[in-house]
């Protein structure tokens, strides 16, 4: 089996953008994968053999690679893919107790997806959001400060349809092959969207702002800027700075999670 | 006392701060036409002047790393930012490119400047979508103002970034195994020698940076070297993104000098949480030794971290109170270490997995103090024997719990089962 053609022209015509962006066209191996994962899903015999021809290499190299990275899936894998960490932080703040009760309300062990395709979930390592802990994903956007019961019913309003939101992320969330796409290089123009920190991102700033600290100021006489900044090319924030978005979920709470 | 001194954090607390409109508020871009007016050498040599050492976690001065680059090489140069943050604990370049992008934006173009690089990349994790979303949108408003491109502010300078995302590895933080990532293989590191800064990417001389250093080079040429040098201590200069995680009262990033305690950073987190005590934290990730409370006075600076018997790091501070079980948290960190060797190095791929195996072992009270013993000695087998660091950050949690907590794996055995209620170090499980 192989693509259709329409479906193979405009995977050549990405794949062609793809390559174009590198010195040498194997760079463009891993977000030929992430492309090819967002047109099946996973990657599938069809995705490694496009990949192959697209660079001139064997199918055997290109499963080299996917075998090699975990964000590759060699089996289909949920709509929405559920993350849970379970390193050694998060695991002791509650991921391991999250996990248990997920995996029992689920009935899926690590990998698995439910037989409506619509979640699969996974034991995933750091995810560099500890200070949030503990930390769920969902096809790779943020779930900060999770429970079990936050958990369970954020799985349950993904199965049953009902729009979530991350924590810090978009106002919509992309399916697994939407997610696929936007890392081989191809943004959904969401970038604008949600929180530019988190709570707990700020709490250095807001305690050094509150005390008054600051770095130390540079030295006066140093050389300045031949071309600085003028009042009217600056505009206004679209909102108080440091305000919440209007219209937004709250960082940091569950609120506004199910419209 | 020490204080915080927000410089890349600064703009955070502003809605629009990911935005090229937000960071040139708040003075954006000018560095960069300042570096414009500069010769490269002259950067590099401020870089060094300013006692920069990389914030990824190895410390190694960023301006030498510059100067190591031949001179007369007839391949192309190029410069890669290290974005693969996944470090257990670390927790600052995420927030960082998600809030601040345009700093590094900067920093790259700047650093590319310097060491006379026409492309460069940041090589992203591939696990956090919307921070890769931010880079992208920072970098096509940089080029949308003439940033990147072609003759850049009419300097006559070209440089082209990509933004490359990974695909979940986190041996591709170690920076060998990142440029065979780059290159379009698994990410398996290479013999050093010959170094990125000789052979690199595509066999060309190649600086590989971490966010943080490179976020830090806009400030460093726009206030001078002196400025950046007034912060921190004598070897260890400058500011750098404290993060604290686990069981403290307001976890978070406190941006501060180098040097400041443990202590002085729990007092502005609130201390640990209510009613519980210290008992043992990473200083820098769970490959950096692990400390207890006789360490709150230590300088989180290079030396004094490393006089402590740990490391610095990346200033990822884990703490983690009383109702911890150390085995526990070992036996974790073992099982991502087993997990993200990549296989090459045999002392590695055989010593996590027998790691996990052992641990598990004896986290079920199933094993022996003979144990203990082994454990250390295939420590010493790991330990400096491998193509990476990876194999060495593995030895560190297991080596140093054995060391400071021996009596609590005794006790596991003794009993026959791990002495602690999970259920009481929970975010929800904590009141007393």
């Amino acid at each position: 089996m192989t693509y259709d053609p329409e479906v193979r022209e405009r995977l050549e015509r990405d794949a062609k953008q793809i390559i174009s962006r590198y010195p040498r066209p194997r760079s463009a191996l891993l977000p030929l994968l992430h492309l090819v994962q967002s047109e099946d899903g996973h990657v599938t015999q069809d995705g490694i053999e496009f990949c192959a021809e697209q660079l001139g290499i064997t199918p055997a190299q290109v499963t080299g690679v996917v075998t090699f990275y975990t964000q590759y899936k060699q089996k289909p894998v949920g709509e929405y893919h559920v993350g849970v960490c379970i390193n050694t932080l998060c695991a002791i703040m509650g991921g391991d107790q999250i996990w248990d009760e997920l995996s029992e309300h689920t009935g899926l062990g690590n990998d698995e997806t439910t037989p409506d395709g619509k979640v699969s979930i996974e034991r995933i390592e750091c995810n560099a959001a500890c200070d949030f802990a503990p930390v769920m994903m969902v096809n790779w956007e943020f779930f900060d400060n999770m429970t079990p019961e936050k958990a369970k019913k954020l799985v349950d309003d993904l199965r049953a349809g009902r729009p979530v939101l991350p924590t810090r992320g978009p106002e919509h969330l992309a399916t697994w092959r939407e997610a696929s796409r936007i890392l081989a290089g191809f943004p959904d123009g969401r970038a604008g969207e949600g929180v530019q920190a988190g709570p707990e991102s700020l709490r250095g700033l807001e305690l050094a702002r509150e005390r008054g600290w600051e770095a130390p100021p540079a030295d006066v006489d140093r050389e300045r800027p031949d071309e600085p900044v003028r009042p009217e090319q600056i505009s206004p924030p679209p909102h108080e700075p440091g305000e919440p978005i209007p219209g937004e979920a709250k960082p940091g709470s569950q609120e506004g999670r199910s419209k | 006392m020490t204080t915080l001194t927000p410089v890349l954090t600064r703009n955070w607390d502003q809605a629009d701060s990911f935005t090229r409109e937000g960071y040139e508020r708040g003075g954006g871009y000018r560095a960069l036409r300042k570096a414009f007016r500069m010769e490269p050498d002259e950067i590099v040599q401020a870089v060094k002047d300013s006692g920069l050492r990389g914030r990824g976690g190895a410390g190694f001065p960023t301006g030498m790393k510059w100067g190591f680059l031949p001179p007369d090489s007839p391949n192309p140069r190029y410069l890669v930012v290290n974005a693969d943050e996944s470090e257990p604990g670390t927790c600052k370049d995420i927030p960082l490119m998600m809030a601040n992008p345009h700093v590094l934006v900067e920093g790259t173009i700047i650093s590319s400047y310097a060491i006379k690089s026409n492309l460069a990349f940041i090589y992203v994790r591939g696990e956090v979508l919307h921070v890769i979303r931010r880079l992208y949108q920072a970098v096509a408003e940089a080029y949308e103002a003439g940033y990147l491109g072609k003759d850049i502010l009419g300097s006559g300078y070209d440089l082209d970034i990509v933004v490359h995302t990974g695909a979940g590895a986190y041996i591709c933080g170690e920076e060998t195994a990142l440029l065979d990532s780059l290159e379009g293989f698994r990410g398996w590191p290479r013999l050093k020698p010959p170094f990125p800064a000789v052979a690199g990417l595509y066999g060309g001389p190649t600086v590989i940076n971490n966010v943080e250093s490179i976020s830090s080079v806009p400030s460093i040429v726009e206030n001078g070297p002196e400025w950046f040098a007034s912060m921190g201590t004598e070897k260890s200069q400058g500011f750098g993104i404290f993060s604290l995680s686990g069981h403290v009262t307001r976890p978070g990033q406190y941006e501060a000098p180098l040097g400041i305690t443990l202590r002085e950073l729990l007092d502005m987190a609130g201390g640990i949480r209510a009613g519980h005590r210290l008992k043992f934290w990473t200083p820098g990730g769970s490959s950096t030794p692990i400390l207890t409370d006789e360490h709150l006075d230590v300088p989180l600076d290079f030396e004094s971290v490393g006089g402590a018997g740990s490391m610095l790091g990346t200033r990822a501070l884990q703490i983690f109170d009383e109702t911890t079980c150390v085995v526990r948290a070992v036996l974790r960190w073992s099982e991502f270490y087993a997990h993200e060797s990549c296989g090459k190095c045999t002392p590695c791929r055989e010593g996590t997995y027998w790691y996990k195996l052992m641990l598990k072992r004896l986290e079920e009270g199933q094993g022996t103090e003979e144990d203990l013993e082994t454990l250390m000695d295939i420590s010493d087998n790991m330990l400096g024997r491998t193509f990476c660091a990876l194999g060495d950050g593995a030895t560190s949690p297991v080596m140093s719990s054995i060391k400071l907590f021996r009596d609590e794996y005794l006790q596991h055995f003794e009993q026959g089962g791990c002495p602690f209620d999970p259920a009481k170090s929970t975010l929800w499980g904590g009141a007393k």
